[in-house]
């Protein structure tokens, strides 16, 4: 399949994006944020960074871009979504992810390893997390009716929430499961000389989605 | 601002040097002109105190694509690959305002690397405060942090390595170096020399207003009559979302061929940058201050020449070109404005419309302060003084944990981990696993080590020894992870060089360096000078960082820092006699005084190739070298790095004349900390002193032998998020 990688100003993992998508077997190109047309690609990758500054609130603005409407509709076609850190933070202030993404719980940014649990396989990943607002927050009513249709994908081990997130919850999905958004980097995690390769766990189930 | 006396004091011209500026113009300067000259012929732009001495450094080398001069110096990395790097302070800013201080240290810093055409691909940083046990130095270690990743991260470019000290002289004078190393294909590199008369001058990037314009403020004051209510704020401003666009809108207009020449905007913002390109290119330049996009509108043409308003850069474009290059700043959001053109005349002329408001030869604004010679005289004894935090005597396990818990030893974690060091997926060794940085190169089929350093306080008890350790420290840590350097970058943060102890301490340090970089065959690709470092008590230690980029050929074959393997032997390797001179011990027993032995580099270098070869043909599982705390805290972190404890014993250093608490705790240069077969141990030559197991450090030391748990050694080491963070103050 082909990835297409939004490119705002102000991202920042857009290229680590493109090489983990190509690490993991598929093809990659970026899109241009002022780009209506994706171009034919089969799935999305909004990466991590700070778009547009992250001014106002992480997300805020990107929401806006001409790219992201056509993200909306494409996800609505059921085309898989992948956000990345800023990529979730946008996804959430677009209203294609529930939630949102408050400051960390200790107010600073923190870059460190972390491991995850995949809920439903139980997998054990172990992928760098970087972010100052990853705080993943919604009402509880909401978050029990997400556990019910399944919508959380990616909860830290037991230790590894050093964000606060409410119920350790690292990732989540929309209803339909085509749209992941999550806080740590699966991009920074697909090469054996870098850390780990655990974050091509991550594509792969999300071209599981397209096929 | 005191009533009769002249602006050009104020400004911090000598009477001489005013006289000199009205010889080369026949006339008085007007304000623009006084502005201009009060900057360009300051230490920090015309390096008048250290410019004779940084002659006797080697800069040139095969290697050398880039060397002192340019924007940043860079080195050749093979495959058409060139690796650009520069090591730059913000001293002062961050003392007075340590957040904004440090983030624009670090976007100055980005920004003379991508004016050559590199892309960043790594951030390192060398700190000092005063004492933690100061709410002031809490308070700039906290700043300064924030600061420096506040920058580095919003940019995206990865933080990867970098030291902090803590030292009572820089109480008042804290210190912020940023490195920023580039990357880039040797052909794309472009110069700031400016060229070809009748090209167009364009100013790109944020707009210009009123922040940084720092000692000419006194001229505003002047012309308002105000005094002091009308200076201007002096720290600028940082914005790393301008910054990351016009990183990319440069790139982009280098990668198209858009550009005859490129200059980012520093210290003396327009001033200088106009200035030198015109210096440089041996042309004149006209800069039209009524072009330049303005955050107010009634700024004077001297606070535009002047203003240090961050994310601007200056390009010289062939007229044709102009409007694509427009386009492209457009493209990235950015603003642009054509502002002036290359001239023939060899003047910088300031004009406002069609009125000339400023007009003076570029070789004197330029290359026209005069340089002088220093006046060292040694200093009778340590100057510094001297606090006892720890009394002799206690037992030997009481003193490694409280060498351990020092926050000049202990574990910066708490501080880089608020730094992104992945970002560019090229970071093979992330802080702390290994002695130094270590970046993958996938275009150039190789990889970089980076490692900075410089004791002060080492330096300040012998500042020609103590420096040369710098060098071989940097040397050390490189070969620790496999790589031979490449070039060298500096930054030298010393008092006041017109004072005789100043001037001694700096005139030793250059000597120092000289001597180690010719000795190792390393060239100076470029470095920075930051003098005056003073406060109210004396001046800081002398501080000379500097910073070794090296190359190595294959990442996969990098060792770490901490053992590895249970049953692995220790050993020992290099020319290591260790004495408590300059010591941390000596610091907390209150023991510091003049004093080091004198390095011998040869021998050093002769190790440091050792152990790089048996890193590169994978014969060690780790490879540390021995520095701040000596043997048994190098010891204590391979293990608490591994996970894993070791039986050893550090006896046999009686033969190089250390006492067991020499052996233990005294510090030189040229030790590495070994660990793997011990049959590959034998064959490099290594002194073997135990061997990795356990869930304890013991070291065998005659009647100062410790033992301690690896968890209460691992609890000391990791102490300094508490101390950093104080009460909450």
């Amino acid at each position: 399949m082909t990835w297409g990688v939004l490119q705002f100003p102000g991202s920042c993992d857009e290229r680590d994006a493109l090489f983990a998508c190509e690490r993991a077997g598929d093809g990659a190109r970026l899109i241009w944020h002022e780009s209506r047309d994706l171009d034919g690609v089969d799935g999305i990758v909004v990466p991590g960074g700070f778009s547009y500054g992250d001014y106002l609130r992480a997300g805020a603005i990107a929401r806006f871009s001409p790219a992201m409407e056509a993200v909306a509709e494409a996800a609505a076609g059921g085309a898989p979504v992948l956000g990345i850190c800023n990529g979730f933070q946008v996804l959430c202030e677009a209203g294609l992810l529930p939630g949102a993404l408050l400051r960390n719980a200790e107010l600073r940014f923190r870059c460190h390893q972390v491991d995850l649990i995949e809920v439903g396989s139980e997998e054990r990943l172990s992928i760098p997390a970087k972010h100052g607002e990853g705080r993943y927050y919604a009402p509880e009513a909401m978050l029990d009716e997400m556990e019910t249709n399944g919508q959380i994908a990616y909860r830290y081990a037991e230790g590894h929430n050093s964000n606060g997130s409410v119920r350790d919850i690292a990732g989540v999905t929309n209803d339909r499961g085509n749209v992941l958004g999550l806080m740590p980097h699966p991009e920074h995690a697909v090469d054996p000389l870098t850390g780990s390769t655990d974050g091509l766990r991550v594509f792969e189930r999300m071209s599981r989605v397209a096929a | 601002m005191t009533v009769g006396t002249p602006k050009y004091r104020e400004l911090g011209l000598t009477d001489s040097e005013y006289e000199l500026i009205v010889e080369k113009l026949g006339r008085e300067p007007n304000d623009v002109e006084l502005a201009m000259f009060s900057l360009l012929w300051s230490e920090h732009c015309a390096y008048k105190h250290s410019r004779k001495l940084l002659g006797r450094l080697p800069t040139e080398g095969e290697r050398v694509v880039m060397g002192p001069g340019e924007n940043a110096g860079a080195v050749d990395v093979g495959n058409g690959y060139a690796v650009a790097f520069k090591v730059e302070s913000h001293n002062h800013p961050s003392a007075v305002e340590p957040f904004q201080g440090a983030a624009t240290g670090v976007g100055g810093i980005l920004r003379d690397v991508f004016a050559i055409g590199a892309r960043p691909i790594a951030i390192l940083d060398s700190l000092r405060f005063g004492e933690l046990d100061s709410v002031r130095s809490r308070h700039l270690l906290d700043g300064a942090v924030r600061g420096i990743g506040h920058y580095g991260n919003s940019i995206g470019v990865a933080n990867v390595g970098g030291e902090i000290y803590f030292e009572a002289p820089y109480e008042h004078n804290c210190l912020v170096n940023a490195m920023c190393i580039g990357f880039a294909k040797t052909s794309d590199m472009v110069r700031a020399a400016a060229a070809g008369p009748g090209n167009a001058v364009v100013l790109f990037g944020a707009s210009t207003g009123r922040d940084g314009i720092g000692g000419a403020s006194v001229l505003a004051s002047a012309e308002l009559g105000e005094g002091d209510d009308a200076k201007r704020p002096t720290v600028q401003i940082g914005d790393p979302f301008e910054e990351a666009k016009v990183l990319e809108c440069c790139l982009e207009l280098l990668a198209k061929g858009l550009l005859v020449s490129l200059q980012d905007l520093g210290a003396a913002g327009l001033t200088s940058s106009a200035g030198e390109m015109a210096s440089a290119g041996g042309v004149g330049i006209d800069i039209d201050v009524a072009e330049v996009p303005l955050r107010e509108a009634d700024m004077e043409p001297f606070e535009i020449m002047v203003s240090e308003s961050q994310e601007r850069m200056l390009a010289v474009v062939e007229p044709e070109r102009v409007a694509e290059v427009r386009a492209i700043c457009e493209k990235w959001q950015t603003g642009s404005a054509e502002i002036g053109q290359v001239t023939e005349s060899g003047l910088v002329r300031i004009l406002r419309g069609g009125e000339v408001v400023g007009e003076m030869p570029v070789e004197a604004l330029v290359d026209g302060c005069p340089l002088y010679d220093l006046d060292p005289v040694e200093p009778e004894g340590w100057i510094y003084g001297n606090r006892t935090t720890l009394a002799e005597g206690v037992a030997p396990e009481e003193e490694l944990l409280a060498l351990l818990s020092s926050p000049n030893i202990a574990s910066k974690r708490w501080a880089f981990e608020q730094y992104d060091s992945l970002v560019g997926s090229r970071t093979v060794r992330r802080p702390e696993q290994a002695d130094a940085a270590v970046l993958q190169l996938p275009e150039a089929g190789n990889a970089i080590a980076v490692s900075i350093d410089g004791n002060g306080r080492r330096v300040a008890c012998d500042p020609y020894a103590g420096t040369i350790e710098a060098v071989l420290e940097c040397a050390q840590n490189l070969a620790c992870v496999g790589a031979e350097p490449l070039g060298l970058t500096n930054c030298l943060n010393f008092g006041n060089p017109e004072k005789p102890t100043g001037a001694w301490q700096l005139d030793r340090a250059v000597s120092g360096l000289a001597d180690a970089c010719n000795a190792l065959g390393v060239p100076v690709v470029g470095g920075n000078v930051s003098l005056y470092n003073e406060g109210p008590e004396g001046p800081i230690y002398p501080t000379p960082v500097v910073a070794l980029v090296g190359e190595l050929p294959d990442p996969a074959q990098v060792a770490g820092s901490g053992f590895a393997r249970a049953g692995d032997a220790i050993g020992l390797v290099g020319p290591f006699a260790p004495v408590l001179a300059g010591s941390e011990l000596a610091k907390q027993r209150g023991q510091l005084e003049m004093g080091l032995p004198q390095p011998d580099i040869a021998a050093v270098a002769a190790a440091c190739n050792v152990v790089r070869e048996a890193v590169r043909a994978g014969k060690l599982s780790s490879a540390h070298d021995v520095s701040d705390g000596g043997l048994a805290c190098a010891i204590a972190e391979s293990a608490i790095a591994g996970g894993i404890g070791c039986e050893t014993n550090v006896e046999h250093l009686r033969e190089r004349g250390a006492q067991p608490e020499q052996a233990l705790f005294g510090e030189g240069t040229g030790g590495f900390l070994v660990s793997g077969d011990r049959a590959n141990l034998e064959e490099l030559g290594a002194v073997l002193i135990g061997s990795v197991g356990g869930e304890n450090i013991a070291i065998g030391a005659g009647d100062r032998s410790l033992s301690v748990s690896l968890a209460d050694a691992e609890r000391a080491w990791r102490s300094l998020a508490v101390k950093a963070e104080g009460d909450g103050a």
